[in-house]
Formats: structure tokens, C-alpha cells, sequence
């Protein structure tokens, strides 16, 4: 049975209080917080056995280096990749895809070629392709989305030309909590041998992700959006696509042999992994994903939908209220605007009452361009979350409405 | 009255809320009453952006003293703009570029002020008294 009174003690921040009340926090699109086993396995790594891993023979080292490993395998069986080799370690989404597009980039990228991305990317999901096509004179291609916040993809397959390289979507949209139906994406892209990227950084905690059952070419995601520690993420890519690119950095680790005249690179995942890098984030991340493993992922998916059910509910009671992404198919996040009220005027006032929700771009400028806005309020809810904070949340933008007078 | 003892009419006005919501009415309150910019100034040449709320600085020299008009898309925003105003409009560029604007921090409004905020007011008081700075050299040159 899924008990959130009983989940809601296995985060320690959760029981603060902001300004006298009890926080509700309802940023975790931003970040999520951590439960304590994630909080301890951290602390007693580094005060028991702290060590650097693949460099030495002692004892500590190689427990290190198992652990790390170890990790790998977790996140291999989370997102039911075909090989722990497909799994890499990075910094967090904006990192994996940086990578994909310097290393993909290099590899097959020329001028005039064409990447496909949709309107409602994050930032992260439309920068590093920017700097491509600078470095490449390849050029951007955007697939629309409706005012419900789905993708129109009717014209997709007009849209892949023989110059299409990859088509690069995210799984849910940050900014409106859409889910796009991405495995039918790849099916119709892998028709004319387009690969394709997928920005897991919103969609992953949410519900079961197996990439090879979506047969995508790459997935990306943040470790500390999914319950997990700050500095780890992942990059997983099919075995083909990352032998035949090239490593991103260079450094220790990533290298078999040195000379000054040629260096041979280290077998994958190591070829990507340069540098001393985040084990213990790494070990956090999987501690994370194990705690949602005995959770219950499905069980996740089913409270966190009628959590939001019932929010879209209750906001909608409010009389003003405009939701930006009204997908019937989304997940906890909400957007939204007050009727003539600024979402900083909003956001200002909902956080002395001890609120967290976010406010402005969400790092996806188009989207508010898309509906000719600055900025949206924005709820994103977890597991955690309780309806009780929801009726709250309710009463925070009456008052908002009364105290600025609409 | 001088720029400090109006700094510290404002700290004591604001020593009768206890509560942060009555701060935030009387910001609102300020922010209505705020003499509005010109329509015509409000425009890009006049704003300031932020990333959270756009806030709109004018700036002109009458007889020796800087008056400032300002305003905000956010309410809030432009009732701290209305403090930062009744500070500094109407003063001598030096006084000004001088100022230090303690009131903030003792109203309790200085994370307004940080840079994370990007609402467009630390850009703001900044370029306040860049320009009290501007016409104080100007003066000077003019003397000369
Ligand atoms: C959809 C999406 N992609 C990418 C990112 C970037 O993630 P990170 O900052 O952890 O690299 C985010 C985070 O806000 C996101 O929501």
C-alpha cells in the first residue's frame, strides 16, 4: 500500500518550516528532494571509505571502484538498457547533451545537415545544438506544438529530409508537464535512419522508463531531479552510437595509452568518463533509484496522477486561473497565470506562506513565447506531495487574489 | 529632510508590520501610488530587464537635482521601486552617487536586492546612482 505519511518521513527537508509554516515544497521540477538513505550513504561513503576509484590496488580503492560499477548496473537494470556499457556518467542532462552534440556532431555532422528539436525544449535541449550548427553551418529544424501544449506532428515525417541527423525531443515538457508520445516519434524517425535523443530530465521519476522497449539512441537525465544527489547524471547510448563517436574530453581515465605522439582511448563507458569522476554521486543516484525500485514505481505513477487530478481540480476552482499545458496526457507539473496578476507579485506572496512553486521562464523561452508570455506560476508536484498541500496551495492564490485586489 | 532621516522615516513606517503580508499590502499601496512613467518612455530604451519582473528607469537633471520616474510590470517590484524613488529623486548627484542605501537591508528587503533575484531592481539602484555619478561629472566639467 502506498502510505504518503509514511514516504514523507523518509525526507528529512520536508520537515522544515519557511517563515512559521510547515513547507510545502512544489519546485520539485527544479530539484527533488532526498530521502535519507540517499543522505546517508553519501556521509558514511566519505567518512568510512572514501577513496578514488580505477587507480589503485588498496582496499579501499577497490571497493570504490565496485561500488561505482555497482552503480552502473543499477541504473543499466532502472532504465532496462541492453548493456552496462551503455550507461555513462555525467554531470546531469545538460551535460549528456552537450556531449551528444560535440561527439555526435564530430562524427556525422556537416554543412547543411538538419536536426530536428520541437518548441518545447528546455534550454539545455536547444543550446548545445545551437553552438552545433555554429561550429558546423548545420541548421535547427521545429516541430510546433498546439495551445494544449501537444506536439503537432501530423507534418513530422515532412519534416526528415536524406540531410536529418537526429531529432532531439524531450520526454515531458518542463514548462507545460506534457508527455509527448515519444515511442512513435522514434518508430516514424528510425523510418528514414534518423537517431534519436531523448531529455529524460522531467519523465524518469514520474513513471517506467525502458529505453529499449522506446528504442531510443540516446537518454538523458539528471540524477538530482529523480531523488538523487546534485552533480550526476547519465548519458545512455546504444552500444553503436557510442563506439563510433569520438570522446568529448580528454584526460585520466578516458585513455588506454599515452605517448606524446598518440593516445588510444579507453573501452566505453571509460572513453566518456574523463577525469576523477562523481562516484559517490554516482552511488547516491543509485541508492535513489533503488528507494524508488522498493517504493514502487508503478504505485509512484498512480498516486502522483490522481495528486494531479485532483490539483488541476482544485486550481481550476480558482476563478482567474489560466493553466498553460492541458494535455490530457501530462504529468505533476502544473503551469499556470493569475487573471492581471504578475507570477512574480504571485510567487512573492505564495512563499511567505511557506510555498516553494517556481516562477518565470522554466528555461523554455519559446514555449512562453509561443503563448506571448513572460513567465508562468509553477507547481511541480511529487510523490511527497499530499492533496492536504494542495488545498493549501488553493488558499495561497485566494490570497494572493485578494491582497492584489482581482 | 535628508536623504538618511527619509531612509529612516521608511524604516520606522515599516517597523509597525509584524507580519509579511502587511509589508506586501503596503508595498502593493506604494506601488499604486507610484506618479506613473510616461507611456512613452515605457519602452526598451527605458527598461531594465530581469528575468523575473521588467522595471523602467528615466532620468533627468532640474536645476541641479536628478528626478527619477520608474515603474514595474510587477507590483511588488514597483512598490521597492517607489522606496528606491522617494530616496532618491530630487537629490544632488552627489548625494547620490554617495548614498548608502541601508534601508533595504534593515526593511528586511535585501534578497529583493540580490543578483539570484533578477527582478530588475539591483540593475536598477545601480543605475541610479550611475547616473548620480554621470551628472556629478558633468557638473564638475562644467565648472571647469
Ligand atoms: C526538460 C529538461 N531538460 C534539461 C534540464 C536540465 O537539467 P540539469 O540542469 O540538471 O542539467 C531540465 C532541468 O531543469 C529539464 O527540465
Amino acid at each position: 500500500m502506498f502510505d504518503v505519511e509514511k514516504i514523507r518521513k523518509d525526507f528529512p527537508v520536508l520537515q522544515q518550516k519557511i517563515y512559521g509554516n510547515p513547507l510545502i515544497y512544489l519546485d520539485n521540477g527544479a530539484t527533488s528532494q532526498k530521502p535519507r538513505v540517499v543522505i546517508e550513504k553519501i556521509s558514511s561513503f566519505y567518512s568510512q571509505s572514501n577513496s578514488s576509484i580505477h587507480r589503485g590496488v588498496h582496499f579501499f580503492s577497490e571497493q570504490a571502484t565496485a561500488k561505482y560499477e555497482s552503480a552502473r548496473i543499477t541504473v543499466k537494470e532502472f532504465i532496462n538498457a541492453k548493456h552496462v556499457h551503455e550507461v555513462v556518467f555525467t554531470a546531469g542532462t545538460t551535460a549528456s547533451i552537450n556531449n551528444v552534440a560535440f561527439s555526435f556532431g564530430e562524427k556525422y555532422i556537416k554543412a547543411g545537415d538538419e536536426i530536428i528539436l520541437t518548441e518545447m525544449e528546455h534550454h539545455a535541449n536547444i543550446v548545445p545544438w545551437q553552438m552545433l550548427c555554429d561550429r558546423k553551418g548545420c541548421k535547427l529544424k521545429i516541430i510546433p506544438f498546439d495551445d494544449n501544449g501537444e506536439l503537432i506532428l501530423e507534418d513530422l515525417e515532412k519534416m526528415f529530409t536524406p540531410k536529418t541527423r537526429i531529432l532531439a525531443v524531450t520526454h515531458v515538457s518542463n514548462a507545460l508537464g506534457t508527455i509527448n508520445p515519444v515511442k512513435e516519434m522514434i518508430k516514424k524517425a528510425h523510418a528514414y535512419n534518423v537517431p534519436v535523443l531523448i531529455d529524460g530530465a522531467q519523465s524518469i521519476q514520474h513513471g517506467v522508463v525502458d529505453v529499449r522497449d522506446l528504442d531510443c539512441d540516446f537518454f538523458v537525465f539528471s540524477g538530482h531531479k529523480i531523488y538523487g544527489p546534485t552533480g550526476i547524471g547519465v548519458l545512455y547510448g546504444k552500444e553503436k552510437w557510442l563506439e563510433e563517436m569520438p570522446p568529448y574530453q580528454g584526460g585520466g581515465d578516458m585513455v588506454r595509452n599515452v605517448t606524446f605522439e598518440k593516445t588510444t582511448y579507453n573501452d566505453l563507458p571509460f572513453k566518456f568518463e574523463a577525469g576523477t569522476t562523481n562516484y559517490v554521486g554516482a552511488m547516491g543516484l543509485a541508492t535513489a533509484l533503488n528507494y524508488l525500485t522498493e517504493t514502487g514505481r508503478e504505485e509512484i505513477k498512480e498516486y502522483e496522477s490522481e495528486l494531479t487530478g485532483y490539483a488541476h481540480r482544485k486550481l481550476g476552482q480558482v476563478e482567474g486561473l489560466k493553466f498553460f499545458g492541458t494535455s490530457t496526457n501530462k504529468i505533476c507539473i502544473l503551469s499556470f497565470l493569475l487573471d492581471g496578476i504578475h507570477q512574480y507579485d504571485a510567487g512573492m506572496i505564495i512563499d511567505k506562506l511557506g510555498i516553494a512553486v517556481r516562477t518565470g521562464t522554466h528555461c523554455a523561452q519559446p514555449v512562453m513565447d509561443h503563448f506571448g508570455i513572460d513567465g508562468t506560476l509553477r507547481a511541480s508536484l511529487a510523490f511527497y506531495n499530499t492533496k492536504d498541500e494542495i488545498d493549501r496551495l488553493y488558499e495561497a492564490l485566494l490570497k494572493v487574489k485578494q491582497m492584489l485586489g482581482s | 529632510m535628508t536623504l538618511n532621516e527619509i531612509q529612516d522615516e521608511i524604516i520606522e513606517d515599516f517597523e509597525f508590520f509584524d507580519e509579511w503580508m502587511d509589508k506586501y499590502n503596503y508595498l502593493i499601496e506604494l506601488g499604486n501610488k507610484l506618479e506613473p512613467i510616461d507611456p512613452k518612455y515605457k519602452n526598451n530604451g527605458y527598461l531594465i530587464e530581469g528575468c523575473q519582473s521588467k522595471v523602467w528607469l528615466r532620468t533627468e537633471l532640474d536645476q541641479g537635482k536628478v528626478r527619477f520616474t520608474a515603474d514595474s510590470d510587477a507590483i511588488i517590484t514597483k512598490g521597492i521601486v517607489a522606496l528606491l524613488v522617494k530616496v532618491l529623486s530630487g537629490r544632488k548627484p552627489e548625494e547620490i552617487k554617495d548614498a548608502d542605501l541601508y534601508f533595504i537591508d534593515r526593511i528586511g528587503l535585501k534578497e529583493n536586492l540580490s543578483p539570484t533575484r533578477s527582478n530588475g531592481l539591483l540593475a536598477m539602484m545601480k543605475q541610479m546612482k550611475l547616473y548620480g555619478l554621470a551628472y556629478y561629472a558633468k557638473q564638475g566639467e562644467s565648472k571647469k
